[in-house]
């Protein structure tokens, strides 16, 4: 019955991949674009990986459509057509498809037990998580405390992107006042949106702040968590006008944001060689060398979360401030 | 008293269906975006409760209940307020509602 689920909705995937080349209008590109997310997102979770299913939908279907809507808003609608050396690109994508089909007879069975993901170093993940770090959710526990390097590199990723990004555009920090007349209102003529996000925005927060916290309990992170944040005040923005959005969160707040998470995770990874351990080894910063661990996850995940809100709203204010 | 839950449980999740491929006929069938987002909307409202409702019965008191009435609530408050703003958002960019007889041209302009 699963595996029924599945192949429906991978033949969906695979036909709104179809219409996403074949739209010219980018706006319904974009808008299939998060359809692709949110299928993927379900198809992830069908496989019990709930962490990545809602990192999926939170990013994915959620964020980066936002962005690219005010992406959008800055360029035109329809797509420029090209039709010079079709034929050419045309057989690239066969070859590289013909060769992806021949690796995937190499693969294991879907859910065979012995592939190799299975009997390399999970096994041990599962098994000693509870006696190393003693959370439930082993996700977080790899994520946070045994692959620590890895998500340090990934809050980087994060962090460069955003940089990357606001050299592109600017940070809209420069534009100064603007005069009176060109001042974003947002939705403020609109009573019902407003009204409604008034009573919705901090259940978001605090959905958020859950998500952020129970992360060692449940699917959930800094990644997630971040996003969700980021998508509340995004929400305020074009409810409220981006002026009062930057009023709460103004921009050289969120840049100091984007600096913290990779700051907090350094900290505590130096932390952990100045008390005596190793780089990103938690254990040293409690007596309690388990109680340790989960200070660390807990720590670094904040910062990780800082970081992922503090660049999306980066990037989105400075999309906004392009479009004035 | 478990069999008449499973029961009703299952008629509710059968209708919810239901009303969620009356919407998705509709929106497909329907002649201009008004008309298509009130079809549409049949998926927000009788085919969000019904499923979550039935859901719920599946799941008897828990936490997961609670939640599936978090998620409930969070659905009835915002997906009429975006098909609200849809709506809106399309009168002001000038789409026209479909008109069919000699009078709705003229109610409509």
């Amino acid at each position: 019955m699963i595996v029924m689920f599945g192949i429906f909705l991978l033949t969906l995937l695979v036909i709104t991949a179809v219409a996403i080349v074949r739209t010219e209008n980018l706006f319904v590109a974009v808008m299939l674009m998060g359809i692709a997310s949110l299928l993927i997102a379900a198809n992830f979770f069908l496989l019990d990986a709930a962490d990545v299913a809602l990192t999926e939908a939170a990013i994915g279907a959620g964020i980066s459509t936002v962005l690219f809507l005010s992406a959008l808003a800055l360029t035109s609608e329809r797509e420029r057509t090209k039709s010079s050396r079709r034929l050419l690109s045309l057989a690239v994508v066969v070859a590289a498809t013909l060769v992806l089909i021949y690796a995937t007879f190499d693969k294991p069975r879907f859910g065979a037990a012995d592939a190799p993901v299975h009997t390399h170093v999970a096994p041990w993940y599962l098994e000693n998580t509870p006696k190393y770090i003693d959370i439930p959710n082993v996700v977080t526990a790899v994520l946070g405390s045994f692959r620590g390097y890895d998500t340090l590199g990934e809050v980087f990723v994060v962090f460069t992107a955003g940089i990357g990004v606001l050299f592109l555009l600017g940070s809209g920090a420069a534009a100064g006042a603007l005069p009176e007349e060109k001042v974003n209102e947002g939705l403020r003529h609109h009573l019902i949106p407003r009204v409604v996000g008034r009573v919705v925005i901090p259940f978001i927060l605090l959905f958020g702040l859950y998500v952020q916290f129970h992360g060692e309990y449940g699917p959930g992170g800094g990644f997630q968590a971040g996003a969700i944040v980021a998508a509340a005040i995004v929400l305020f923005a074009l409810l409220e006008g981006e002026q009062r959005a930057l009023a709460v969160l103004p921009q050289r707040v969120l840049l100091v944001l984007m600096a913290c998470g990779p700051l907090i995770y350094g900290a505590v990874g130096i932390a952990g060689i100045a008390l005596g351990g190793n780089f990103l080894d938690y254990s040293p910063l409690l007596s309690d060398p388990v109680k340790g661990q989960q200070l660390g996850i807990l720590i670094i995940e904040a910062g990780v979360g800082i970081t992922v809100t503090g660049v999306l709203l980066s990037i989105f204010h400075a999309f906004a401030a392009r479009g004035r | 008293m478990a069999t008449v839950l499973d029961i009703l449980s299952w008629v509710l999740l059968t209708l919810g269906g239901v009303s969620v491929l009356i919407g998705g006929i509709g929106a497909l069938r329907m002649p201009d975006l008004y008309t298509r987002m009130h079809a549409a909307s049949v998926t927000d409202s009788m085919g969000a409760i019904l499923v979550l409702t039935g859901i719920m019965l599946q799941a008897g008191w828990s936490l997961v209940t609670i939640k599936l009435i978090a998620i409930l609530l969070f659905l009835l408050l915002t997906s009429p307020t975006s098909s609200n703003a849809l709506a809106s958002a399309a009168l002001l960019a000038g789409t026209r509602p479909f008109a069919e007889t000699q009078q709705d041209r003229e109610d409509v302009t």
